[in-house]
């Protein structure tokens, strides 16, 4: 049997105890921010396990600050403020910022295009999420994969899939990364790793373990020594109540596959909260009830997320095994397109605004002299013209045409079978036309 | 040794005396005899307007069918069997043996199920595998069958070849899911970037007084799935073939075994041979009726055949083999023969392969028919513990015998 995983630290983010008269989440009654944000949080690295076949030196822990709270010590420094205690250099934070801005303008784009009837279906947006997104996948190699949901456009944009790409697919065009065929919630891109795009909740997660599992095999069966290659599953608060999550966290942990399973808690599920859901709402504590460190991090705050996904990738590449990050982010947006956004709390959302992880992203690097607002503004100029072309790049791409309906159906299109006439459906030339009878 | 089959049309049908042939017991193989054109005519006699079928002394053909342009490339060496002795082992060792042979040949496959690894598997078919490939190549999996067909889905897309098997087949209703989301789709909604390799199989239909939900037949759930192949194998030598190709489809296939056969014993070749996924085989040609089959219930067909052949019937046999997409041009060729179809099937009546077939009989071959196609199916019952139940609730030789007099009267 494996060896013993090392002592797991649990963060404890949270000060307060838990009593059952006072509910450890009451946002509505609470004036404080949404839990970890004004925390210091403290990871401690694993020391690596002896059967690892990765050297790794030993491990500092890291105090990951809320960038908040750096601001505020920052404030009173001046010229004398030295760029080593920053977490990211100009060139990381421009990247990031760049990033998250794609992602903004990207899907704010989405919603006018949806309004303006040139995308259909359901649209699900990821607005105030970006932190996650680009916090963790920032930090990836091209061959690492990632495993998304429906809410996947901005991981498919910080996975490298050029905007033009994910907005033909959904405006349901043939040069769409999918050619049309998957729309929304499917994105995938075999250059880019990225392996979906799942409309059923949770049903990706089993998805992103058979990948981690490929790289397992491809090192310890197939010998391929430099393969690592890590798997990040991103899916929402809703999703930690379905059992594919639980059945993944047992074999992932058990065969210490590289993956990282990122929860984008963003509180609700359509219009079901996660308290009303969840008989234990913090769902880093299920990691280590499987076997694996369990980590809560702000997910309002790109610098905090990655500092956390670091060490989560790291860990996975080493050898280590998987980790549960728990990232408490919010969606300024409705559920979906669809969605009227009734239910949640007006003060709920003002207070999430105000953590837009943009504008916080923006206030850290201003005021520690990292950039100055005109190469900001020379960014967003640059964001704004790469999703007018993807947009104007769909609109001129051609609709599929018929000859595309059975293509794709089969890998191998002999499985449509032998025709009366004894020769393979594939064959008859009326399958190129996709009109042939199958 | 495979017995050539002569002459009368009484002695050369597979014989077996129960619902299922006991371990041990050999059948003569028809499929080693090199495919050959059967002469023979008519006899009518007046009287009674009974049709005696009389042949001339050849060999019968059965095994793999002569279909003009659309045969994937296979290896002669059925026919070769009787010549070079071949060997013999029961099914299970068949599959194990095509398993393996692939197994060897490419890295890259590999087996996820429960028990598959250190337990041998619960019908043996993998015993013995993780001892020789290790256990991440043989992986026993822990009981989330959803989780761990997803698992491999992510682990075909992602390079490897993976094998699941279902201990039953009917566990694999927990898998629907991951089967019908992502195996079936995934290819299509990637807009052709992802494909997946992978075969899904396990032991399937009614046993002996396993219950109702350890005798399930899932092809009838499965069909519709758009991006799947679905096999049923019902020799060793289909068994082992099959699993090959199977194994080398890019395609999803899921390859439908059954609980009763796999003591069945028969020699097969030495030489290696792969099967096409999509073709029927011939088991039985014959002038009157055309009855299509598969698994198990092809030797309640043939049973059936004995008796029919002693009252004066001519049969003739498929076994469809592929049930996800029908070999149309097997059956259309035979219906055009007989004019006659009779499906005997262990799938429920109501969505079955046999509907499905009818309807594509119906559709393709109408005017050929001068009869309608009948199908008998099992009863639409959760199949009952108690042994005399169970029995009622499939398909019968007696029914069998049945239902060709009556369509062919």
């Amino acid at each position: 049997m494996s060896s013993a995983f090392p002592a797991m630290k649990i963060l404890q983010p949270l000060s307060t105890t838990r009593s059952p008269e006072k509910p450890l989440f009451d946002l509505l009654k609470s004036p404080s921010s949404f839990l970890g944000s004004a925390s210091k949080l403290r990871f401690n690295a694993q020391k690596p396990s002896p059967s690892s076949s990765y050297s790794s030196s030993c491990h500092r822990p890291s105090t990951i600050v809320a960038v908040s709270d750096v601001v505020k010590e920052k404030k009173t420094l001046k010229s004398n403020s030295s760029l080593s205690n920053l977490l990211i250099t100009k060139e990381e934070g421009l990247e990031l910022y760049e990033d998250m801005v794609l992602g903004r303008a990207f899907e704010d784009m989405c919603a006018q295009m949806y309004y303006r009837g040139k995308m259909f279906g359901f649209v699900h947006l990821y607005n105030g999420q970006e932190a996650v997104s680009t916090g963790f996948i920032k930090l990836l190699k091209q061959e690492d994969y990632v495993c998304s949901t429906y809410r996947d456009h901005v991981h498919a944009l910080s996975k490298g899939v050029p905007a033009r790409a994910v907005m033909s697919e959904l405006f349901g065009k043939t040069t769409g990364c999918c050619r049309g065929q998957g729309g929304s919630m499917h994105m995938f891109s075999k250059e880019h790793n990225l392996l979906g795009g799942f409309a059923f909740i949770g049903e990706g997660i089993p998805v992103a373990t058979g990948a981690a599992f490929t790289s397992k095999y491809r090192r310890e069966v197939l010998k391929e020594a430099g393969c690592d290659s890590v798997t990040l599953a991103f899916f929402g608060d809703g999703t930690c109540n379905n059992g594919q999550f639980f059945e993944c966290l047992n074999m992932a942990a058990l065969w210490k596959l590289p993956i990282v399973f990122v929860v984008e808690n963003n509180l609700w599920a359509i219009g079901m909260s996660h308290l009303r859901a969840t008989s234990d709402p913090e769902i880093w504590k299920k990691g280590p009830a499987f076997g694996m460190p369990g980590v809560h991090v702000d997910g309002m705050d790109v610098l905090k997320v990655r500092e956390v996904a670091k060490e989560a990738i790291a860990r996975a590449r080493r050898g280590e095994g998987p980790t549960l990050v728990e990232c408490e982010t919010y969606r300024f947006r409705g559920h979906s397109l669809a969605d009227p956004d009734e239910l949640r709390d007006p003060a709920e959302k003002a207070r999430y605004s105000a953590r837009d992880p943009i504008t916080a992203l923006k206030k850290y690097m201003i005021e520690n002299n990292l950039v100055n607002e005109a190469e900001l503004k020379a960014i967003e100029r640059r964001i704004d013209e790469v999703i007018e072309d993807a947009v104007e790049f769909g609109d001129k791409s051609p609709l599929p045409s018929r000859s595309q309906l059975l293509e794709n159906v089969f890998a191998d299109p002999k499985g449509f079978g032998i025709g009366p006439d004894g020769k393979y459906r594939c064959e008859d030339p009326k399958f190129t036309e996709g009109t042939a009878h199958v | 040794m495979a017995a050539i089959l002569k002459g009368i049309v009484a002695t050369s049908v597979l014989s077996s005396s129960s619902d299922f042939v006991p371990k041990g017991v050999q059948l003569p193989s028809l499929k080693s005899l090199p495919v050959s054109e059967r002469k023979g005519g008519f006899l009518v006699d007046g009287s009674d307007a009974k049709v005696v079928p009389v042949s001339n002394a050849r060999a019968r053909s059965a095994g793999r069918l002569v279909a003009a342009n659309a045969v994937a490339a296979e290896k002669s060496a059925a026919s070769t069997a009787s010549k070079t002795g071949g060997h013999e082992l029961l099914l299970f060792e068949a599959l194990r043996e095509g398993l393996e042979e692939e197994m060897d040949r490419d890295p890259r496959v590999c087996v996820m199920g429960e028990d598959v690894g250190h337990y041998g598997g619960s019908y043996k078919v993998t015993k013995g595998l993780a001892k020789k490939y290790g256990d991440l190549r043989v992986l026993d999996t822990p009981i989330a069958e959803n989780s761990f067909t997803g698992m491999a889905v992510g682990a075909a897309m992602t390079g490897l070849r993976p094998i699941v098997e279902g201990m039953n087949m009917g566990f694999l209703l927990l898998a629907f899911n991951q089967i019908s989301n992502n195996c079936g789709m995934l290819h299509y909604t990637s807009g052709g970037q992802f494909k997946i390799p992978i075969v899904i199989r396990g032991p399937g239909g009614v046993g002996r007084q396993l219950g109702a939900e350890h005798s399930q037949r899932l092809e009838s759930y499965f069909q519709s799935i758009p991006g799947i192949q679905m096999v049923a194998c019902s020799t060793p030598y289909n068994a082992k073939g099959l699993m090959k190709a199977a194994i080398r489809s890019e395609n999803p296939v899921i390859l439908f075994e059954h609980v009763l056969l796999y003591n069945l014993k028969e020699r097969i070749p030495d030489e290696e041979y792969v099967l096409s996924l999509e073709e029927a085989e011939m088991v039985r040609p014959g002038e009157h009726v055309t009855i299509l089959t598969y698994s198990r219930m092809r030797y309640h067909v043939m049973q059936a055949a004995k008796t029919l052949v002693n009252k004066g019937y001519d049969p003739e046999v498929i076994d469809i083999r592929s049930l996800k997409p029908f070999d149309l041009y097997t059956i259309g060729n035979s219906v055009k023969k007989t004019h006659r179809v009779l499906i005997v099937e262990e799938c429920m009546r109501t969505g079955g392969i046999g509907a499905s077939l009818t309807a594509a009989i119906n559709e393709n071959f109408h005017d050929y028919l001068d009869a309608p196609v009948v199908c008998l199916s099992s009863q639409d019952v959760p199949t009952p513990y108690a042994g005399t139940l169970e029995e009622w609730t499939v398909v019968q030789p007696a029914q069998i015998v049945t239902a060709v007099e009556q369509l062919c009267r």
